[in-house]
């Protein structure tokens, strides 16, 4: 039984913390500036395109940090120009737009990839077989968690002990209490577009060597899993987030274990209906109150 | 009295002439040029595109579940009319389906809108509880579970699973010559009792729960029961307006009714103006006729003299095409009407009327 259930339960695993490095960009996002970042997942995707064609005449050592720092570009592009100007705009618009810049990425990709599937590069490091027990799998699925815990508690320790971080908190807190007590606003919403951004470039990474084949919109599906899983943990919680993540991973493939693939993806969003139903705020979230 | 009997009159003048050019263009362009198809698409993307915003511009909620919906009225639609005599080979791998009737056309129509907003009732019940953005991912999920349980091989006698559903009555051999006509006939009526049910008292209940839910509710407007209604209103003619898109492509799978197909009506909606009809309307004629018309010289490659013009490629089209929504979006937020209707333009006094956006 356990045997059986080993090599899924390691693709639950890495998938998980591959969602988790997608997951933590849309709660930092949506906990500064109520935003659900539907461009998330293909800045995502971009990223493996800047991989795809970096590799093309760069050595992968030295792609590696270039991919990060495009996409992080990316993403701080992305905010200046679609989101920046409709700050004190309702909350609708903000989305609209976001779905709007999606839009805009799904369709430029397809332009310059010619709308055709690209061979993602092989990362010799991460795509080394290992024998783990009776299963057989890359280092990329040992490796992935321990990453994504990694990164995750230096992201909790930036946010709870730097300076960005304290204004991260404040900026999340109160907009214009944060902004009378001296605080740029829009320097801050930017680096958290930054952290979300790499952490999503390195997302990318990893994702992309299970699944080598880079499509416009391959991204849009891990980028709704990970916003649920960030609804999952309680949006705003970082640890939350990664928590969801690898829960709706394994889920995931347990759920195909039991020979239900086509609903694997369907699981994802009757969980996210049941959280909001039962628990609105997640598993890690704080109380609000609406204001009238 | 008298004025407003004109501008009925008027009004019924409008249409019939709308319904005559779309007549007489299809007579003289034939059925297979570019205007035909333009018309027909547009027609279509105008019903859908209007029930979207009898919910996210009139009602304020914000829905992202249209796609789900079309899905469910275009299948049911397919599945009751595809011939007797057919189905054995469109469901070869299933033994021929479970459905062994036929039903004519207009009452499948009425059915995939039924059936649409049958889904819409019971999703409703829990998700209409949730506000903002969650409901709007909350719809998406349900549209992504209503895809996957579609394709799912045990209900393929009924579904065909991921198989293709065709050979069910299409534009073409429904009224041949007439497809204009029978699409803006559809369209039309259906967009009139949308247009009927907003300026009922349900309609300005609508309204006031977008423009400030609290104060809406110590109005005493039941908040449950009116989101309810415009959900299911909404998911009613979506579920037509899917089926009127199955007629349209003539051929039928689940995989097409994605996440994307939802944005691009959201678009459409938002460029013709969050609560406008007609602006929704003129917008998806726009819409479609700039993508599958006006910008396809974009994808060509083209030649000016010796020189290679840059950048046209396939797929430049929708580049441009998404560099202006985003410019609508974010210079030009009310869109092509804001929140008012064509028919309203000349009346000063109502614009006065201040309706808040």
């Amino acid at each position: 039984m356990f045997d059986t259930l080993l090599p899924y339960l390691l693709a639950g695993i890495s998938v998980g913390g591959q969602y988790a490095m997608i997951a933590v960009g849309y709660t930092l996002v949506y906990g500064i500036l109520r935003l659900i970042n539907f461009a998330h997942g293909d800045i995502f995707t971009a990223a493996g395109f800047f991989m795809i064609y970096l590799t093309a005449s760069l050595p992968i050592g030295l792609s590696i940090p270039l991919v990060i720092i495009l996409t992080v570009a990316l993403g701080f592009v992305v905010e200046r120009v679609a989101y920046k100007p409709l700050r004190s705009a309702p909350r609708m618009s903000i989305m609209i737009s976001a779905i709007g810049v999606s839009y805009l990425l799904q369709n430029l990709m397809w332009y310059i990839t010619g709308g055709l599937a690209k061979q993602y590069p092989v990362l010799p490091f991460l795509s080394q077989t290992i024998r783990l027990g009776s299963a057989t799998t890359k280092l990329v699925t040992i490796i992935t968690p321990l990453l994504t815990v990694g990164l995750v508690v230096a992201l909790v320790m930036l946010i709870n002990h730097t300076k960005i971080g304290m204004a991260m908190r404040a900026v999340s807190v109160d907009f214009e209490t944060s902004q009378l007590m001296g605080i740029k606003i829009n320097s801050v919403i930017s680096v958290t577009f930054v952290i979300g951004s790499a952490m999503a470039a390195i997302g990318s990474l990893l994702y992309f060597t299970n699944y080598t084949a880079v499509t416009p919109t391959v991204g849009a599906m891990p980028g709704l899993k990970a916003f649920v899983a960030a609804v999952f943990g309680g949006i705003g919680s970082i640890p939350g987030a990664m928590i969801g993540a690898l829960i709706i991973g394994i889920c995931e493939n347990l759920i195909k274990a039991a020979g239900l693939t086509a609903f694997s993806d369907a699981f994802t969003f009757a969980l996210l209906i049941v959280v909001l139903l039962f628990r609105p705020t997640g598993l890690f979230g704080e109380k609000t109150t609406d204001k009238v | 009295m008298k004025k407003g009997n004109m501008r009925l009159i008027i009004s019924l003048l409008v249409v019939a002439a709308l319904y005559a050019g779309g007549f007489l263009i299809e007579h003289t362009a034939g059925s297979k040029s570019m205007v035909v198809t333009v018309l027909q698409k547009g027609a279509v993307y105008a019903l859908i595109a209007v029930s979207m915003n009898l919910l996210n511009g009139f009602t304020g909620l914000f829905s992202l579940g249209q796609a789900g919906f079309m899905l469910v009225g275009a299948y049911a639609y397919a599945i009751l009319t595809i011939p007797m005599a057919k189905r054995a080979a469109v469901y070869q791998y299933y033994d021929g389906g479970w459905v062994q009737f036929t039903v004519g056309v207009l009452p499948a129509l009425l059915v995939a809108g039924l059936v649409a907003a049958l889904f819409a009732a019971l999703i409703g019940m829990p998700v209409l509880r949730l506000k903002g953005d969650y409901l709007a991912i909350a719809t998406l999920g349900f549209a992504e579970i209503i895809r996957a349980i579609v394709q799912w091989d045990t209900i393929g006698p009924l579904t065909n699973g991921s198989n293709l559903l065709k050979t069910y009555p299409t534009l073409k051999n429904i009224m041949p010559g007439n497809t204009v006509l029978f699409t803006f006939l559809v369209v039309g009526v259906c967009i009139g009792l949308i247009l009927l049910l907003i300026n009922s008292t349900y309609g300005r209940a609508f309204k006031a729960i977008r423009d400030d839910e609290v104060a809406a509710e110590a109005m005493g407007i039941n908040l449950f029961r009116h989101k309810q209604m415009a959900f299911v209103v909404s998911s009613f003619f979506a579920g037509i307006g899917g089926a009127l898109l199955a007629m349209y492509q003539g051929s039928l799978q689940a995989n097409s009714f994605k996440s994307a197909m939802t944005y691009e009506i959201l678009l459409i909606v938002v460029i013709g103006g969050l609560g406008s009809v007609s602006g929704s309307v003129m917008a998806s004629f726009l819409f479609i006729a700039c993508s599958e018309w006006w910008l396809r010289f974009l994808d060509a490659e083209t030649m000016l003299g010796n020189v290679q013009v840059p950048l046209l490629a396939p797929g430049f089209r929708m580049v441009v095409f998404s560099v202006v929504i985003m410019v609508v979006v974010l210079f030009f937020r009310k869109g092509i009407m804001g929140t008012r209707e064509l028919w309203e333009l000349g009346n000063r006094r109502q614009a006065k009327g201040g309706r808040k956006s």
